[in-house]
């Protein structure tokens, strides 16, 4: 398979969102009834202004919020709660800090059953991939916020989701740190071949990660556009500063920039 | 001296030390000086010298062992029916909404007015001690201990539930462990809660224990004495409590990182 089959992805689908809204307990609509089918090795963003119901749409699919009306299924089994199939890396710092890094990406393997010596395999296999290597025995607390999130993501990785889910996972990290860690992240998913959603707010990063954008509108959420994304893999971040990505993002900038003003209350929607 | 800037340790331990040679130098002042009666308030020589003869010759040892005894006894009991019921009420809203509001009613019970009650069903003996520190101690652990578990920070249940855990992983993998440091530190608050209630309940009815060498020697107008079981008291508890904090760092460690 050449690298650019990969961000086509196979064409099965994996994930199938239909008609999935939610409406909170006050009546106010967080996500009018959404479609969107996710292929097999797919990498999609979510793309949108702050309170579009992005989040929302990823909690969902994770089973951790219950749509209000729609069907959400993973290889055509519906979802009704959490379950290890569906890997999920937070914005917020969301490892245990009571456990070491080893036994943070252990976690789940051990809520499987799976002997000791197996998890350690899997953990130091994972670790080392998202650099990590020495940091074995270390707590949370001892690690910078960008180390923390590449354990986040290696105890997500090691459970083999079927589906990775990341709600701006780099949100909280500084510009520089959040570039590496992009690649480091898009590297992991040339070679494992994962299916993920990517929520952001970054225009650069929705582009540079994703193979497919979409775009959501403000408040009420629904889906506005889905923009696939023509680039090539592997990706270097060099890819930046190319007129094709450059195009793309003046594209997405117009998009989003109306959402945005419709958010902040500027133009009437 | 800046807001909230940090004090260096060695300073810290001086500083500490000197507010007891002040309270001790004040003590002595008033009492040498003459400005206190004698029959009101020993002096700090006195008193120590009282309290020597009372550990070497009239067996206050084994009062003070009686009285350790009773606390840790009476505490143990509580915590180990509080700890489990309060991680229940913690973790199962339905269990709290059972229990928290009579526990809440409960506790403002006070313990010491249960004596003369306890006295009649258990006599003076141990049973009534013990049963004074369980009321007292019980109610305020299950729900300091519920609280400590129902805040358990949501983001990283949520991680336990999208990483395959079941309800059962989430009680013993996620809200225990995390809540933890905060239940030790609750035990350690409360342990010191029960030393309040056991002298009270020697003071009223007892054979033995600090708490009635304090009541025989206020028939004898023995100032020195009383106060010598007063500061027994504050140092077993100091020490106590010096052990407790010892145990929960060397247990937690991950709960000390900042």
């Amino acid at each position: 398979m050449r690298r650019d089959d990969i961000a086509l992805g196979s064409g099965l689908t994996t994930l199938q969102i239909t008609g999935v809204g939610k409406t909170f307990a006050g009546g106010t609509v967080a996500l009018q009834a959404t479609d969107l089918a996710v292929a097999e090795n797919d990498f999609i963003t979510i793309l949108g202004p702050s309170g579009c119901g992005k989040s929302t749409l990823l909690r969902m699919v994770a089973g951790l919020d219950t749509p209000t009306g729609g069907r959400i299924t993973l290889d055509g089994r519906t979802v009704s709660g959490p379950g290890a199939d569906r890997g999920m890396v937070f914005q917020s710092y969301t490892l245990f800090p009571w456990l070491t890094v080893l036994q943070n990406v252990c976690f789940g393997l051990r809520e499987k059953g799976m002997p000791l010596a197996e998890q350690h395999d899997i953990a130091h296999r994972f670790l080392a991939k998202v650099g990590l290597k020495g940091f074995e025995n270390h707590y949370p607390k001892q690690l910078s916020g960008g180390m923390q999130q590449r354990t986040a993501l290696a105890r997500a990785l090691a459970n083999n989701p079927r589906i990775l889910l990341m709600d701006e996972p780099f949100g909280a990290l500084d510009h520089q740190t959040r570039e590496l860690m992009q690649e480091l992240l898009l590297g992991i998913w040339e070679d494992e071949r994962k299916t993920v959603i990517f929520v952001t707010h970054d225009i650069d990063e929705a582009i540079f990660m994703g193979s497919r954008v979409v775009v959501m509108s403000a408040r009420p959420g629904r889906i506005k556009c889905d923009i696939p994304v023509p680039l090539p893999h592997p990706r270097h971040y060099a890819m930046k500063t190319t007129p094709a990505f450059a195009e793309l993002k003046a594209r997405l900038t117009e998009e989003i920039r109306i959402e945005v003003q419709r958010a902040a209350g500027l133009v009437q929607p | 001296m800046k807001p909230l800037a940090p004090v260096e340790p060695g300073t810290r331990a001086v500083l500490g030390v000197s507010f007891f040679l002040v309270f001790f130098a004040v003590w002595a002042a008033v009492t040498f000086g003459g400005l206190v009666p004698r029959t009101f308030l020993a002096d700090p020589l006195t008193m120590l010298q009282s309290g020597w003869t009372l550990l070497t010759q009239h067996g206050f040892i084994a009062d003070i062992g009686m009285t350790v005894w009773r606390v840790v006894g009476g505490f143990l009991i509580a915590a180990a029916f509080a700890v489990p019921l309060g991680v229940l009420m913690g973790a199962y809203k339905p269990i709290e909404a059972f229990f928290e509001p009579f526990v809440s009613f409960a506790r403002y019970l006070p313990a010491s007015a249960f004596i003369p009650l306890l006295i009649l069903w258990a006599g003076i003996g141990e049973a009534q001690k013990l049963a004074v520190i369980f009321i007292g101690s019980f109610f305020q652990l299950v729900l300091m201990i519920a609280v400590s578990v129902g805040n358990t920070r949501r983001d990283l249940v949520e991680a336990a539930y999208t990483l395959g855990a079941l309800d059962r992983g989430i009680v013993t993998r996620v809200l225990m462990p995390a809540s933890a440091p905060e239940i030790a530190e609750t035990l350690r608050m409360v342990l010191g809660w029960a030393w309040t209630y056991v002298i009270v309940a020697e003071l009223i009815g007892a054979s033995s224990g600090i708490g009635h060498m304090i009541t025989d020697s206020q028939a004898l107008l023995a100032t020195d004495q009383i106060i010598f079981g007063i500061i027994v008291i504050g140092l077993i508890g100091l020490v106590t409590d010096f052990a407790f904090k010892a145990a929960n760092r060397k247990l937690y460690p991950w709960a000390q990182l900042k």
